[in-house]
Protein backbone atom coordinates (compact mmCIF):
# COMPACT_ATOMS: atom_id res chain seq x y z
CA UNK A 1 0.00 0.00 0.00
CA UNK A 2 2.62 2.22 -0.85
CA UNK A 3 1.64 6.08 -0.73
CA UNK A 4 -1.25 5.65 1.59
CA UNK A 5 -0.47 8.75 2.94
CA UNK A 6 -1.82 11.14 0.49
CA UNK A 7 -3.93 8.68 -2.09
CA UNK A 8 -6.61 11.39 -2.41
CA UNK A 9 -4.18 14.29 -3.63
CA UNK A 10 -2.61 12.10 -5.92
CA UNK A 11 -6.16 10.92 -7.15
CA UNK A 12 -7.08 14.40 -7.80
CA UNK A 13 -4.01 15.22 -9.50
CA UNK A 14 -4.18 12.40 -12.11
CA UNK A 15 -7.60 13.79 -12.97
CA UNK A 16 -7.91 15.18 -16.45
CA UNK A 17 -10.76 17.42 -17.46
CA UNK A 18 -10.19 19.76 -14.15
CA UNK A 19 -10.16 23.00 -15.96
CA UNK A 20 -13.33 22.96 -17.91
CA UNK A 21 -15.97 24.22 -16.78
CA UNK A 22 -19.75 22.75 -16.94
CA UNK A 23 -22.12 25.46 -18.41
CA UNK A 24 -25.65 24.89 -19.46
CA UNK A 25 -28.26 27.28 -21.50
CA UNK A 26 -31.99 26.97 -21.60
CA UNK A 27 -31.59 23.04 -20.42
CA UNK A 28 -35.03 21.76 -20.79
CA UNK A 29 -36.22 17.99 -20.29
CA UNK A 30 -39.43 16.24 -21.35
CA UNK A 31 -40.64 12.73 -19.77
CA UNK A 32 -42.99 11.16 -22.15
CA UNK A 33 -45.66 13.82 -22.93
CA UNK A 34 -45.12 16.18 -19.92
CA UNK A 35 -42.20 19.18 -20.17
CA UNK A 36 -40.36 19.03 -16.79
CA UNK A 37 -38.80 22.28 -16.62
CA UNK A 38 -37.59 24.88 -19.17
CA UNK A 39 -34.87 27.49 -19.68
CA UNK A 40 -32.38 26.06 -16.97
CA UNK A 41 -29.13 27.71 -17.31
CA UNK A 42 -26.07 27.65 -15.08
CA UNK A 43 -22.19 27.66 -15.12
CA UNK A 44 -20.51 25.55 -12.83
CA UNK A 45 -16.68 26.60 -12.81
CA UNK A 46 -13.48 25.41 -10.80
CA UNK A 47 -14.42 24.26 -7.40
CA UNK A 48 -17.90 25.25 -7.77
CA UNK A 49 -21.09 23.72 -6.42
CA UNK A 50 -24.38 23.56 -7.24
CA UNK A 51 -27.51 22.93 -5.31
CA UNK A 52 -31.07 21.28 -6.94
CA UNK A 53 -34.02 22.15 -5.11
CA UNK A 54 -37.31 21.78 -5.42
CA UNK A 55 -40.68 20.05 -4.14
CA UNK A 56 -41.19 16.07 -5.34
CA UNK A 57 -41.32 15.93 -8.89
CA UNK A 58 -39.74 19.16 -10.00
CA UNK A 59 -37.32 17.07 -11.88
CA UNK A 60 -34.00 16.70 -9.67
CA UNK A 61 -33.42 13.48 -10.62
CA UNK A 62 -34.33 14.20 -14.29
CA UNK A 63 -32.25 17.09 -14.43
CA UNK A 64 -29.45 15.24 -13.22
CA UNK A 65 -29.83 12.49 -15.38
CA UNK A 66 -30.12 14.70 -18.10
CA UNK A 67 -26.32 15.79 -16.89
CA UNK A 68 -25.14 12.71 -16.44
CA UNK A 69 -25.99 11.84 -20.20
CA UNK A 70 -28.39 9.43 -19.01
CA UNK A 71 -31.74 10.73 -20.78
CA UNK A 72 -31.12 13.55 -23.86
CA UNK A 73 -32.28 17.13 -23.32
CA UNK A 74 -35.58 18.52 -24.97
CA UNK A 75 -33.70 21.95 -25.59
CA UNK A 76 -31.19 24.03 -25.00
CA UNK A 77 -27.50 23.38 -24.78
CA UNK A 78 -24.53 21.88 -22.53
CA UNK A 79 -20.79 22.67 -22.92
CA UNK A 80 -18.22 20.77 -21.22
CA UNK A 81 -15.29 23.28 -21.14
CA UNK A 82 -15.26 25.12 -24.90
CA UNK A 83 -17.04 22.43 -26.45
CA UNK A 84 -20.79 20.94 -26.24
CA UNK A 85 -20.94 17.80 -23.96
CA UNK A 86 -21.77 15.21 -27.15
CA UNK A 87 -18.83 16.44 -29.01
CA UNK A 88 -16.75 13.71 -27.19
CA UNK A 89 -19.52 11.71 -24.92
CA UNK A 90 -17.09 9.27 -23.71
CA UNK A 91 -14.50 11.91 -22.22
CA UNK A 92 -17.29 13.53 -20.55
CA UNK A 93 -19.01 10.25 -19.26
CA UNK A 94 -15.47 9.71 -17.77
CA UNK A 95 -15.35 12.91 -16.36
CA UNK A 96 -18.85 12.11 -14.07
CA UNK A 97 -19.27 10.02 -10.55
CA UNK A 98 -23.07 9.87 -10.74
CA UNK A 99 -24.56 8.31 -7.69
CA UNK A 100 -28.29 7.77 -8.24
CA UNK A 101 -31.02 7.60 -5.89
CA UNK A 102 -30.53 3.87 -6.01
CA UNK A 103 -27.48 2.25 -4.66
CA UNK A 104 -26.90 -0.93 -7.15
CA UNK A 105 -25.21 -2.80 -4.40
CA UNK A 106 -25.74 -7.06 -4.73
CA UNK A 107 -26.79 -8.76 -1.84
CA UNK A 108 -24.56 -11.56 -2.96
CA UNK A 109 -21.23 -9.97 -3.32
CA UNK A 110 -18.81 -8.34 -0.17
CA UNK A 111 -18.39 -4.55 0.25
CA UNK A 112 -15.32 -4.91 -0.74
CA UNK A 113 -16.02 -7.16 -3.96
CA UNK A 114 -18.71 -4.30 -4.48
CA UNK A 115 -16.06 -1.22 -4.21
CA UNK A 116 -13.32 -3.18 -6.99
CA UNK A 117 -16.10 -3.78 -9.34
CA UNK A 118 -17.26 -0.43 -9.51
CA UNK A 119 -13.42 0.97 -9.94
CA UNK A 120 -13.19 -1.47 -12.55
CA UNK A 121 -15.99 -0.59 -14.07
CA UNK A 122 -14.74 2.80 -14.31
CA UNK A 123 -11.32 2.01 -15.81
CA UNK A 124 -9.22 2.64 -12.61
CA UNK A 125 -5.76 0.44 -12.92
CA UNK A 126 -5.75 -2.56 -10.66
CA UNK A 127 -3.00 -1.30 -8.64
CA UNK A 128 -4.72 2.06 -8.08
CA UNK A 129 -7.76 0.31 -7.19
CA UNK A 130 -6.38 -1.82 -4.12
CA UNK A 131 -4.93 1.42 -2.70
CA UNK A 132 -8.25 3.43 -3.32
CA UNK A 133 -10.18 0.56 -1.64
CA UNK A 134 -8.99 1.12 1.54
CA UNK A 135 -8.82 4.98 1.57
CA UNK A 136 -12.54 4.65 0.46
CA UNK A 137 -13.54 1.81 3.03
CA UNK A 138 -12.27 4.38 5.27
CA UNK A 139 -14.20 7.72 3.96
CA UNK A 140 -17.24 6.34 5.03
CA UNK A 141 -15.80 4.16 8.13
CA UNK A 142 -16.99 0.87 6.42
CA UNK A 143 -13.88 -1.11 7.68
CA UNK A 144 -15.68 -3.37 9.72
CA UNK A 145 -18.18 -4.46 7.28
CA UNK A 146 -15.46 -4.75 4.34
CA UNK A 147 -16.09 -8.30 4.08
CA UNK A 148 -19.95 -8.63 4.50
CA UNK A 149 -22.11 -9.64 2.09
CA UNK A 150 -23.92 -6.64 0.87
CA UNK A 151 -27.35 -8.74 1.69
CA UNK A 152 -26.32 -7.80 5.85
CA UNK A 153 -25.85 -4.17 5.67
CA UNK A 154 -28.44 -1.40 6.77
CA UNK A 155 -30.00 1.08 4.52
CA UNK A 156 -27.36 3.42 5.97
CA UNK A 157 -24.54 1.20 4.89
CA UNK A 158 -25.50 0.63 1.78
CA UNK A 159 -25.94 4.42 0.72
CA UNK A 160 -22.49 4.77 2.20
CA UNK A 161 -20.93 1.88 -0.05
CA UNK A 162 -22.54 4.28 -2.73
CA UNK A 163 -21.02 7.36 -1.81
CA UNK A 164 -17.94 5.13 -1.41
CA UNK A 165 -17.88 5.40 -5.45
CA UNK A 166 -16.37 9.77 -4.69
CA UNK A 167 -12.97 7.80 -3.43
CA UNK A 168 -12.89 4.69 -4.88
CA UNK A 169 -13.07 5.75 -8.70
CA UNK A 170 -12.23 10.04 -9.01
CA UNK A 171 -13.74 12.08 -11.35
CA UNK A 172 -13.62 16.27 -11.09
CA UNK A 173 -17.97 16.34 -11.57
CA UNK A 174 -19.51 14.83 -8.84
CA UNK A 175 -23.41 14.42 -9.64
CA UNK A 176 -25.20 13.48 -6.40
CA UNK A 177 -28.65 12.94 -6.16
CA UNK A 178 -30.31 12.68 -2.76
CA UNK A 179 -26.80 11.81 -0.90
CA UNK A 180 -27.77 12.36 2.75
CA UNK A 181 -31.17 9.86 2.57
CA UNK A 182 -30.50 7.30 5.11
CA UNK A 183 -27.26 9.17 6.58
CA UNK A 184 -27.03 9.56 10.07
CA UNK A 185 -25.45 13.21 11.12
CA UNK A 186 -21.86 12.04 11.62
CA UNK A 187 -22.15 10.67 8.19
CA UNK A 188 -23.52 13.40 6.51
CA UNK A 189 -20.73 15.43 8.22
CA UNK A 190 -18.19 12.97 6.76
CA UNK A 191 -19.79 13.14 3.19
CA UNK A 192 -19.92 17.40 3.96
CA UNK A 193 -16.13 17.49 4.47
CA UNK A 194 -15.38 14.64 1.58
CA UNK A 195 -17.16 17.42 -0.47
CA UNK A 196 -15.37 20.40 0.19
CA UNK A 197 -11.90 18.71 0.04
CA UNK A 198 -13.07 17.98 -3.20
CA UNK A 199 -13.28 21.46 -4.33
CA UNK A 200 -10.77 22.35 -2.55
CA UNK A 201 -8.72 20.43 -5.06
CA UNK A 202 -10.88 22.01 -8.18
CA UNK A 203 -13.44 19.24 -8.08
CA UNK A 204 -16.99 20.23 -9.09
CA UNK A 205 -20.14 19.16 -7.27
CA UNK A 206 -23.71 18.96 -8.47
CA UNK A 207 -26.15 17.86 -5.88
CA UNK A 208 -30.29 17.29 -6.07
CA UNK A 209 -31.72 17.90 -2.20
CA UNK A 210 -34.50 18.33 -0.12
CA UNK A 211 -33.33 18.24 3.06
CA UNK A 212 -30.28 20.93 4.02
CA UNK A 213 -26.81 19.97 3.43
CA UNK A 214 -24.24 22.36 4.33
CA UNK A 215 -22.13 23.27 1.20
CA UNK A 216 -20.48 26.48 1.25
CA UNK A 217 -20.87 29.33 -1.52
CA UNK A 218 -23.27 27.07 -3.16
CA UNK A 219 -25.22 28.03 -6.15
CA UNK A 220 -28.99 27.14 -5.46
CA UNK A 221 -31.52 26.21 -8.93
CA UNK A 222 -34.85 26.59 -7.66
CA UNK A 223 -36.26 23.68 -9.87
CA UNK A 224 -39.67 25.23 -8.80
CA UNK A 225 -39.60 28.09 -10.37
CA UNK A 226 -38.38 26.25 -14.05
CA UNK A 227 -41.65 24.59 -14.11
CA UNK A 228 -42.45 24.76 -17.66
CA UNK A 229 -44.96 26.95 -18.17
CA UNK A 230 -47.15 27.26 -21.37
CA UNK A 231 -45.11 29.38 -23.22
CA UNK A 232 -41.93 26.88 -22.41
CA UNK A 233 -44.16 24.09 -24.50
CA UNK A 234 -42.42 25.49 -27.58
CA UNK A 235 -38.97 24.75 -26.65
CA UNK A 236 -37.47 20.92 -28.27
CA UNK B 1 -10.28 -4.25 -20.95
CA UNK B 2 -10.48 -4.31 -16.76
CA UNK B 3 -14.00 -3.01 -17.30
CA UNK B 4 -14.97 -6.44 -19.25
CA UNK B 5 -12.93 -8.45 -16.92
CA UNK B 6 -14.32 -7.49 -13.86
CA UNK B 7 -17.98 -7.38 -15.11
CA UNK B 8 -17.64 -10.98 -16.24
CA UNK B 9 -16.38 -11.96 -13.33
CA UNK B 10 -18.81 -10.43 -10.96
CA UNK B 11 -21.92 -11.84 -12.66
CA UNK B 12 -19.98 -15.16 -12.32
CA UNK B 13 -19.63 -14.86 -8.90
CA UNK B 14 -23.20 -14.09 -8.78
CA UNK B 15 -24.48 -16.96 -10.95
CA UNK B 16 -22.50 -19.48 -8.65
CA UNK B 17 -23.07 -17.84 -5.20
CA UNK B 18 -26.49 -16.85 -3.89
CA UNK B 19 -27.09 -20.46 -3.55
CA UNK B 20 -27.15 -19.73 -7.51
CA UNK B 21 -28.97 -19.43 -10.91
CA UNK B 22 -26.03 -21.94 -12.06
CA UNK B 23 -27.30 -24.63 -9.67
CA UNK B 24 -31.01 -24.30 -10.10
CA UNK B 25 -30.51 -24.18 -14.03
CA UNK B 26 -28.54 -27.36 -13.78
CA UNK B 27 -31.31 -28.97 -11.90
CA UNK B 28 -33.81 -28.46 -13.49
CA UNK B 29 -32.42 -29.94 -16.71
CA UNK B 30 -31.80 -32.83 -14.85
CA UNK B 31 -34.78 -32.96 -14.06
CA UNK B 32 -36.68 -32.26 -17.09
CA UNK B 33 -34.82 -34.98 -19.20
CA UNK B 34 -35.43 -37.28 -16.23
CA UNK B 35 -39.12 -36.88 -16.47
CA UNK B 36 -39.40 -37.89 -19.68
CA UNK B 37 -38.83 -41.77 -19.60
CA UNK B 38 -41.19 -41.73 -16.91
CA UNK B 39 -43.39 -40.33 -18.85
CA UNK B 40 -43.13 -42.21 -22.36
CA UNK B 41 -41.84 -45.59 -21.23
CA UNK B 42 -38.64 -47.53 -20.75
CA UNK B 43 -38.62 -49.02 -23.84
CA UNK B 44 -34.82 -47.94 -25.45
CA UNK B 45 -35.83 -47.69 -28.88
CA UNK B 46 -38.54 -45.08 -28.44
CA UNK B 47 -35.67 -42.95 -25.79
CA UNK B 48 -32.83 -43.63 -28.50
CA UNK B 49 -35.01 -42.07 -30.84
CA UNK B 50 -36.50 -38.93 -29.21
CA UNK B 51 -33.38 -38.28 -26.90
CA UNK B 52 -31.52 -35.98 -28.21
CA UNK B 53 -34.85 -33.64 -29.15
CA UNK B 54 -35.58 -34.03 -25.30
CA UNK B 55 -32.12 -32.83 -24.38
CA UNK B 56 -32.08 -29.90 -26.60
CA UNK B 57 -36.03 -28.73 -25.88
CA UNK B 58 -34.61 -29.58 -21.75
CA UNK B 59 -31.53 -27.34 -22.38
CA UNK B 60 -33.51 -24.54 -23.92
CA UNK B 61 -36.08 -24.19 -21.18
CA UNK B 62 -33.34 -24.38 -18.63
CA UNK B 63 -31.24 -21.61 -20.27
CA UNK B 64 -34.56 -19.42 -20.32
CA UNK B 65 -35.17 -20.00 -17.01
CA UNK B 66 -32.33 -17.60 -15.90
CA UNK B 67 -32.24 -15.00 -19.01
CA UNK B 68 -35.48 -13.01 -17.19
CA UNK B 69 -32.53 -12.65 -14.54
CA UNK B 70 -29.82 -11.27 -16.85
CA UNK B 71 -30.37 -7.47 -17.22
CA UNK B 72 -33.23 -7.09 -14.56
CA UNK B 73 -31.86 -7.28 -10.82
CA UNK B 74 -29.23 -4.12 -12.84
CA UNK B 75 -32.35 -2.37 -14.37
CA UNK B 76 -34.15 -2.28 -10.47
CA UNK B 77 -31.23 -1.33 -8.64
CA UNK B 78 -30.17 1.01 -10.80
CA UNK B 79 -26.84 -0.81 -11.83
CA UNK B 80 -27.45 -0.21 -15.62
CA UNK B 81 -26.92 3.25 -15.38
CA UNK B 82 -23.09 2.34 -14.11
CA UNK B 83 -22.88 0.27 -17.02
CA UNK B 84 -24.08 2.76 -19.31
CA UNK B 85 -21.59 5.65 -18.04
CA UNK B 86 -18.83 3.01 -17.87
CA UNK B 87 -15.53 3.00 -19.37
CA UNK B 88 -17.20 0.00 -21.63
CA UNK B 89 -19.54 0.44 -24.15
CA UNK B 90 -22.52 -0.97 -23.58
CA UNK B 91 -22.28 -3.47 -26.64
CA UNK B 92 -19.21 -4.81 -24.85
CA UNK B 93 -20.98 -4.55 -21.61
CA UNK B 94 -24.05 -6.95 -22.53
CA UNK B 95 -21.04 -9.27 -24.34
CA UNK B 96 -19.29 -9.93 -21.09
CA UNK B 97 -23.00 -10.32 -19.41
CA UNK B 98 -23.64 -13.27 -22.09
CA UNK B 99 -20.25 -14.49 -21.53
CA UNK B 100 -20.87 -15.24 -17.83
CA UNK B 101 -24.27 -16.37 -18.55
CA UNK B 102 -22.67 -19.09 -20.79
CA UNK B 103 -20.51 -20.14 -18.27
CA UNK B 104 -22.76 -19.71 -15.59
CA UNK B 105 -25.72 -21.84 -17.60
CA UNK B 106 -25.02 -23.07 -21.04
CA UNK B 107 -21.20 -24.93 -20.26
CA UNK B 108 -22.37 -27.11 -17.60
CA UNK B 109 -25.33 -28.05 -18.95
CA UNK B 110 -23.25 -28.98 -21.97
CA UNK B 111 -20.94 -30.92 -19.74
CA UNK B 112 -23.25 -33.10 -18.21
CA UNK B 113 -25.48 -33.37 -21.04
CA UNK B 114 -23.35 -37.07 -21.53
CA UNK B 115 -24.38 -38.49 -18.06
CA UNK B 116 -27.89 -37.89 -19.52
CA UNK B 117 -27.54 -39.19 -23.10
CA UNK B 118 -26.11 -42.60 -21.87
CA UNK B 119 -29.20 -42.61 -19.16
CA UNK B 120 -31.36 -42.21 -22.18
CA UNK B 121 -29.46 -45.40 -24.22
CA UNK B 122 -27.38 -43.39 -27.00
CA UNK B 123 -24.69 -44.83 -28.08
CA UNK B 124 -21.00 -43.53 -27.63
CA UNK B 125 -21.02 -41.91 -30.58
CA UNK B 126 -24.36 -40.16 -30.65
CA UNK B 127 -23.60 -38.84 -26.51
CA UNK B 128 -20.09 -37.00 -28.15
CA UNK B 129 -21.97 -35.14 -31.03
CA UNK B 130 -25.05 -34.15 -28.66
CA UNK B 131 -22.27 -33.28 -26.35
CA UNK B 132 -20.67 -30.80 -28.88
CA UNK B 133 -23.83 -29.45 -30.55
CA UNK B 134 -24.66 -28.31 -27.39
CA UNK B 135 -21.36 -26.40 -26.76
CA UNK B 136 -21.36 -24.77 -30.27
CA UNK B 137 -25.65 -24.14 -29.62
CA UNK B 138 -25.41 -22.83 -26.34
CA UNK B 139 -23.70 -19.65 -26.77
CA UNK B 140 -26.56 -18.96 -29.27
CA UNK B 141 -28.91 -19.31 -26.87
CA UNK B 142 -27.40 -16.62 -24.20
CA UNK B 143 -26.70 -14.10 -26.78
CA UNK B 144 -30.37 -14.33 -28.34
CA UNK B 145 -32.28 -14.28 -25.09
CA UNK B 146 -30.19 -11.53 -24.35
CA UNK B 147 -31.94 -9.15 -26.74
CA UNK B 148 -35.23 -10.38 -25.40
CA UNK B 149 -34.16 -9.90 -21.64
CA UNK B 150 -33.00 -6.50 -22.37
CA UNK B 151 -36.35 -5.94 -24.66
CA UNK B 152 -38.65 -7.35 -21.73
CA UNK B 153 -36.90 -4.56 -19.25
CA UNK B 154 -40.12 -3.11 -17.74
CA UNK B 155 -42.68 -4.83 -18.68
CA UNK B 156 -45.68 -7.00 -16.67
CA UNK B 157 -44.95 -11.01 -16.59
CA UNK B 158 -42.00 -10.88 -17.91
CA UNK B 159 -40.76 -14.23 -18.17
CA UNK B 160 -44.00 -15.22 -20.20
CA UNK B 161 -43.24 -12.73 -22.37
CA UNK B 162 -39.88 -13.54 -22.80
CA UNK B 163 -40.61 -17.10 -23.36
CA UNK B 164 -42.87 -16.03 -26.33
CA UNK B 165 -40.23 -13.83 -27.92
CA UNK B 166 -37.33 -16.27 -27.00
CA UNK B 167 -38.87 -19.72 -28.44
CA UNK B 168 -39.39 -19.02 -31.76
CA UNK B 169 -36.02 -17.64 -32.34
CA UNK B 170 -34.09 -20.73 -30.86
CA UNK B 171 -35.31 -23.07 -33.35
CA UNK B 172 -32.81 -23.02 -35.77
CA UNK B 173 -30.21 -23.75 -32.85
CA UNK B 174 -32.53 -26.72 -31.67
CA UNK B 175 -33.05 -28.16 -34.78
CA UNK B 176 -29.37 -28.31 -36.30
CA UNK B 177 -28.28 -29.76 -32.57
CA UNK B 178 -30.99 -32.18 -32.25
CA UNK B 179 -30.36 -33.07 -36.41
CA UNK B 180 -26.62 -33.23 -35.59
CA UNK B 181 -27.36 -36.30 -33.60
CA UNK B 182 -29.86 -37.42 -35.56
CA UNK B 183 -27.29 -37.22 -38.57
CA UNK B 184 -24.69 -39.40 -36.97
CA UNK B 185 -27.06 -42.10 -35.86
CA UNK B 186 -28.21 -42.14 -39.49
CA UNK B 187 -24.63 -42.58 -40.29
CA UNK B 188 -24.55 -39.32 -42.52
CA UNK B 189 -22.35 -37.80 -40.48
CA UNK B 190 -22.95 -34.50 -38.35
CA UNK B 191 -20.14 -32.33 -39.48
CA UNK B 192 -22.77 -29.80 -41.76
CA UNK B 193 -24.72 -29.81 -38.90
CA UNK B 194 -21.99 -28.82 -36.45
CA UNK B 195 -20.62 -25.76 -38.64
CA UNK B 196 -24.09 -24.96 -39.26
CA UNK B 197 -24.97 -24.34 -35.34
CA UNK B 198 -21.39 -22.62 -35.55
CA UNK B 199 -22.17 -20.51 -37.87
CA UNK B 200 -25.53 -19.91 -35.79
CA UNK B 201 -23.40 -18.63 -32.47
CA UNK B 202 -21.25 -16.83 -34.64
CA UNK B 203 -23.61 -14.50 -36.13
CA UNK B 204 -25.66 -14.16 -32.87
CA UNK B 205 -22.16 -12.84 -31.27
CA UNK B 206 -21.92 -10.65 -34.36
CA UNK B 207 -25.60 -9.49 -34.09
CA UNK B 208 -26.81 -9.54 -30.87
CA UNK B 209 -24.92 -7.59 -28.35
CA UNK B 210 -26.10 -3.96 -30.43
CA UNK B 211 -29.43 -5.26 -30.48
CA UNK B 212 -29.29 -5.62 -26.94
CA UNK B 213 -27.66 -2.60 -26.27
CA UNK B 214 -30.06 -1.04 -28.08
CA UNK B 215 -32.64 -2.12 -25.80
CA UNK B 216 -31.12 -1.17 -22.65
CA UNK B 217 -30.82 2.73 -24.15
CA UNK B 218 -34.33 2.36 -24.68
CA UNK B 219 -35.34 0.60 -20.94
CA UNK B 220 -32.92 3.74 -19.80
CA UNK B 221 -34.20 6.73 -20.85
Amino acid sequence: MKGSNGPRVRGAAALTGLDRNLIAEDLACRRGERLVFAGVSFRLSEGGALLLTGSNGSGKTSLLRLLATLIPPAGGRLFWGVASFDADVAAYRAALQYIGHQDAVKPGLTTRETLLFWAALRGVGAGRRLSLLEEALATFALEAVADWPCRWLSAGQRRRLALTRLVAAPAPIWLLDEPTSTLDRDNQLRLERLISEHRRLGGRVIIATHVPIDVAAAEVIPLDSFVASLDHAAVG
Amino acid sequence: MAAFVGLFRRDLRLAFRQGGDSGLVLGFFVLAVVLFPLGVGPEPAVLQRIGPGIVWVAALFAALLSLDRLFEADYQDGGLDLLELSSLPLELAVLAKCAAHWVATGLPLALISPLLAFLLGLDRAAILILCASLLLGTPALSLIGSVAAALVLGARRQGVVLSILVLPLDIPPLVFGAGAVEASVAGMGARAYLLILAALSLAALALCPWASAAALRQALE
